[in-house]
């Protein structure tokens, strides 16, 4: 059952006001570039979307964004400040304001669902346990899993895990949230479901949300701003509906590819049917 | 040639230089991380409970076969009385800290390098690096605090169910007078033979535990292997490496204070 979408005002990536700023960022493995001069602005309090082929860069860009990878050059900014990872207060400080959504979850499969949400109130505050119960307990149910406190992530189902993984990312109420193809392996309902419980819970908490995906539909609804990334660069900035009427070649390409594999299709089966009729 | 067997070099002295530094921010992040006792408390019962068994069992084994052993070499020279002397220096001095370490590193050790292998591999450790929290102190620090209470207790335990076993071989089974026995022990065992224990027990404790907790650590980075694989090769690696450890240790700790 997909949750209703609460109604929000979209904010204006014209007027500047971005949380988070991309200038120049390269990364590569070995000899192979990935990421070649990322450059990319987030507005405060939007949903922005990278879309991307698989193998684009998506994740690496995200796993640079959160410092689990090092970048090679470039530059980041959080509220107008240039972000020092080696600076361990600068980066304490932008991790403590941002949470990030794995792909596979990484829930830990030794604590229960409320010690999952409790993990980063108990190791970064130094709230009470009573305050960080209620606050853990808050979370969860907002997800609409308090009955399931108790239980182990292994016995929760796919969707729930997604929801108890967004329940521990939002409990330090962070400023920002960044999504590793949250999507990924689903079918289209509960894609739909995923990207409308993104949706719902950024609208009520406030946080501003980089979700790094494939599944164009959904995020051209969902989202405020769109960007493509294409070959390591990002090739298209703009609004979903910017998007929908772009001319650029490669944002063709990746919008109207159910429609190149319709035709393409259709050509083959033409070209089953010629020979038996000749 | 010349050059591969310098990058070799390289690579190990860069791999311990890596070691060295991964340990000292484990322990260094004693001060800085929050509710670390509950975690140590559960690092005592997985390496100290839970290894119980084996150390009693392989303890009163080696006491065992020492009495035994030891009971037809003294034989030979008239010398049955000295069979105390034998097993309790044999214990206290070489094969309690040396067994009691390799059993722990088979057992506690093993199941550490896996864990930690499998977090890595589920992104845990990296979810623990996104939140602010330090994923040494959490995950590693407790377990090397606890191997410093652990490894001593498990030895001085290896230790006593040797003797007895030795008494029991000795004794029970080739009528040495038990008497005779456990006053040769105690006429034996100096301050200094326990000191050497006890500081052994700790050296493998930290020594294996961080070596377990490296492997398992950075199990992504093996080369050529990815997945479950990785993990079996870490575990494996961290097995080997910290037995061959344990071994070095010992020839190193014991040239110095022979």
């Amino acid at each position: 059952m997909t949750p209703p979408l609460p109604s929000r005002s979209k904010p204006d990536s014209r007027t500047g006001n971005f949380l988070l700023e991309v200038n120049d960022l390269h990364k590569g493995f070995g000899l192979r570039p990935v990421l070649r001069g990322v450059s990319l602005s987030v507005p405060r309090g939007s949903l922005c979307t990278v879309l991307g082929p698989s193998g684009a860069g998506k994740s690496v860009l995200l796993k640079c964004l959160a410092n689990i990878e090092k970048p090679d050059a470039g530059r980041i900014s959080f509220e107008g400040r240039t972000l020092d990872f080696r600076d361990p207060v600068s980066r304490d400080s932008f991790l403590r304001r941002c949470s990030f959504l794995f792909q596979g979850n990484a829930l830990f499969d030794s604590l229960t669902a409320f010690r999952n949400v409790a993990l980063p109130l108990e190791q970064t505050t130094s709230l009470g346990r009573g305050e960080i119960r209620s606050r853990a307990m808050e979370a969860l149910e907002q997800l609409e899993l308090g009955d399931y406190a108790g239980h182990y992530p292994g016995m929760l189902s796919g969707g729930m895990q997604k929801r108890l993984a967004l329940a521990r990312a939002i409990v330090t109420r962070p400023e920002m949230v960044f999504f590793d193809e949250p999507t990924a392996g689903l079918d289209p309902l509960r894609r739909n479901a995923v990207f409308a419980m993104i949706a719902k819970y950024q609208a009520l908490v406030g946080f501003t949300a980089l979700i790094v995906t494939h599944d164009i539909v959904e995020a051209l609804v969902a989202s405020d701003t769109v960007a493509l990334l294409h070959q390591g660069e990002i090739c298209f900035d703009g609004t979903p509906d910017e998007f929908a009427s772009s001319a650029h070649p490669v944002v063709q390409s990746f919008r109207d590819s159910p429609a190149a594999l319709r035709s393409t299709l259709n050509g083959l089966r033409r070209a089953e049917v010629a020979p038996e009729q000749s | 040639m010349v050059g591969s067997v310098g990058s070799f070099t390289l690579d190990k002295v860069r791999g311990l230089g890596d070691f060295a530094l991964f340990t000292g921010r484990s322990l260094g992040a004693v001060f800085a991380t929050r509710r670390l006792w509950a975690r140590v408390a559960r690092a005592l019962y997985e390496q100290g409970f839970r290894c119980l068994p084996v150390i009693l069992i392989v303890g009163t084994f080696t006491g065992l076969v020492l009495g035994l052993q030891g009971y037809y070499v003294l034989n030979r020279f008239g010398s049955e009385a000295l069979l105390g002397v034998l097993v309790s220096l044999s214990l206290v001095r070489e094969m309690a800290p040396v067994l009691a370490a390799l059993m722990l590193v088979g057992q506690a050790g093993s199941a550490l390098a896996a864990e930690l292998g499998i977090q890595r591999n589920s992104e845990q450790i990296a979810a623990l690096d996104t939140m602010g929290i330090s994923s040494c102190g959490y995950l590693v620090t407790p377990r090397l605090l606890a191997a410093l209470f652990v490894f001593p207790a498990q030895t001085a335990l290896f230790v006593a169910v040797g003797l007895w076993g030795g008494s029991l071989s000795g004794s029970l089974l080739l009528g040495v007078d038990p008497g005779v026995y456990w006053s040769s022990v105690q006429r034996a065992v100096e301050s200094e033979d326990v000191r050497e224990c006890l500081l052994k027990a700790v050296t493998f404790g930290l020594l294996t535990i961080s070596i377990c907790a490296y492997q398992g650590f950075h199990a992504h980075r093996i080369r050529g292997a990815t997945g479950a694989r990785a993990v079996s090769s870490a575990t494996t690696k961290a097995v080997v490496i910290s037995s061959i450890a344990v071994l070095a240790a010992d020839y190193v700790i014991t040239s110095f204070l022979i």
